[in-house]
């Protein structure tokens, strides 16, 4: 078995009393997606920031590929985020440029990553904006002028454009109408598959979960109650929480 | 190899009771010191009452569902035997990727995945690059009479028993040492049944271990080599 890419031991934070993170220790590999599930508060978004090093945990440790992230200096790990991770927000405004182009908005972050020749970068963008079923015509235009699918659509251009390894997603399908967010997830889908990348996706949408994610964790209250194989999970739940989670979804 | 030595699969003692924490805990014992043992070739067909814990069984040997207690033996390819039921995640991915195929009762459609696509790729996991697997599909597909105008569709729109054919082109097309079959011929009708009864033949013939469940009589006598009866436990005081 390959070593994890990923690595997370006891991590533990408070925000005054309240426990958002209590031991929780994961690991994700090369190409696998795990989905983080719970309700709000559960502590899910603070695992996911954790993880990606915007937050410092009071106890426990993250490694990426072996290595400590809280030894590794801030630089390196800006530089991790520009090239070998990449964090797709909830909300695209948080993880786009709105005042730059589509096209720019892609290119820019390879650019970040050392790309410098402007029509590779620019073919590089386009074919991205293809990938995401953005018309190539509207490569010019200002995302703000977007419906919310498509600027969730270009973040995710944005984030994959530089082939990272490892990708934290933070309810990615949230704010969007149910036949957008269908799109979408089929969409990541076929990404995540084709790339072989590796997905930390965080969401409430247990259905979500079951279409892309091969392993789930399940949070309650900071704690991960319960983990496992997706179906096993979801088919057979040992936890009262994920009974209770799994029996208050709707079969559509 | 050993007429003892050639199980593919090897139940041991299992045990599966479901625990209601929304009922109060209620628990309900399924399977109670249940054992099976599944030979190269051979196809077991699972007898009993319904409600009795025949899916629940196969459902165990499919990982879907986790065991309480015993051991479920899985023959790997290289001859080791690996135990499914302390199996972590990876590992019961692992071996669903190439060794345990299941076909389950019903399709779980996927949106915008063409069904060939769906088809093919339980083969392409197993590293079988993905035009070769998309022919091998199609091939597939059309054994089981699934015209070639359906295969690049998504199957959300199709028939009960187009989608059922789509699921057991998929779950035979990957040849899995080891096979799990959940009334695949629910909702066929006569000439699809003999389609699927040839290709449970062809894979006892090429050495798969199969286990199956079957209400249809006809193809039951015509694949099964015995019957293993689960009887339903009494229910917990």
């Amino acid at each position: 078995m390959s070593a994890p890419l990923l690595a997370a031991e006891g991590l533990t934070l408070r925000f005054g009393a309240i426990p958002a993170l209590l031991g929780v220790s994961l690991e994700i590999h090369p190409g696998e997606v795990v989905a983080i599930v719970g309700e709000s508060g559960s502590g899910k978004t603070t695992l996911l920031r954790v993880l990606s090093g915007q937050v410092a945990p009071q106890s426990g440790r993250v490694l990426y590929r072996g290595q400590d992230i809280a030894a590794m200096g801030e630089p390196a790990l800006r530089r991790l985020m520009r090239s070998e991770w990449g964090y797709v927000h909830q909300n695209p405004r948080d993880g786009l440029r709105m005042s730059v182009s589509a096209g720019g908005n892609v290119g820019e972050r390879l650019m970040a990553s050392g790309a410098r020749h402007y029509g590779n970068i620019r073919a590089a963008a386009a074919e991205w904006l293809a990938r995401v079923e953005i018309e190539p015509a509207r490569m010019d235009d200002l995302p703000r002028g977007f419906s919310g699918g498509m600027q969730q659509r270009l973040q995710i251009a944005r984030t994959l454009v530089t082939h990272p390894a490892l990708v934290f997603m933070d309810e990615p399908t949230g704010g969007l109408d149910v036949s957008v967010q269908a799109r979408l997830l089929d969409l990541i889908r076929g990404l995540v598959a084709d790339l072989g990348l590796a997905v930390l996706l965080v969401t409430h949408d247990i259905a979500a979960a079951r279409l892309l994610a091969g392993r789930i964790l399940v949070m309650r209250r900071g704690e991960v109650v319960e983990q496992g194989l997706t179906d096993r999970v979801l088919d057979d739940p040992q936890h009262p929480y994920t009974q209770l989670l799994v029996s208050s979804v709707l079969a559509a | 190899m050993s007429a003892a030595g050639d199980w593919r699969l090897r139940v041991e003692a299992l045990d599966k009771t479901f625990t209601l924490h929304l009922q109060g805990g209620l628990r309900i014992p399924v399977l109670r010191g249940e054992a099976l043992t599944v030979r190269a070739g051979e196809c077991v067909v699972l007898a009993g009452p319904s409600g009795a814990g025949k899916s629940t069984l196969l459902r165990c040997l499919a990982g879907n569902y986790g065991a309480c207690g015993g051991r479920i033996l899985v023959r790997e390819e290289d001859g080791s035997a690996t135990d499914l039921a302390a199996a972590g995640a990876r590992e019961v991915a692992r071996l669903r990727r190439h060794v345990i195929g299941y076909v389950s009762q019903f399709l779980r459609v996927i949106p915008r995945v063409p069904a060939l696509d769906i088809v093919a790729e339980p083969m392409v996991a197993r590293g079988v690059a993905r035009d070769a697997a998309r022919e091998a599909a199609a091939r597939m597909m059309h054994r089981l009479n699934l015209p070639g105008r359906l295969h690049g569709l998504p199957p959300a729109t199709f028939s009960g028993g187009e989608q059922q054919r789509v699921n057991l082109a998929r779950g035979f097309g990957a040849g899995h040492p080891l096979l799990l079959l959940d009334e695949p011929t629910a909702s066929l009708d006569a000439g699809n049944r003999a389609v699927v009864i040839e290709l449970i033949q062809e894979a006892k013939a090429r050495g798969a271990a199969i286990v199956g469940i079957f209400h249809d009589a006809e193809v039951r006598d015509a694949v099964a080599d015995r019957l293993h009866d689960i009887s339903p436990l009494p229910d917990a005081a």
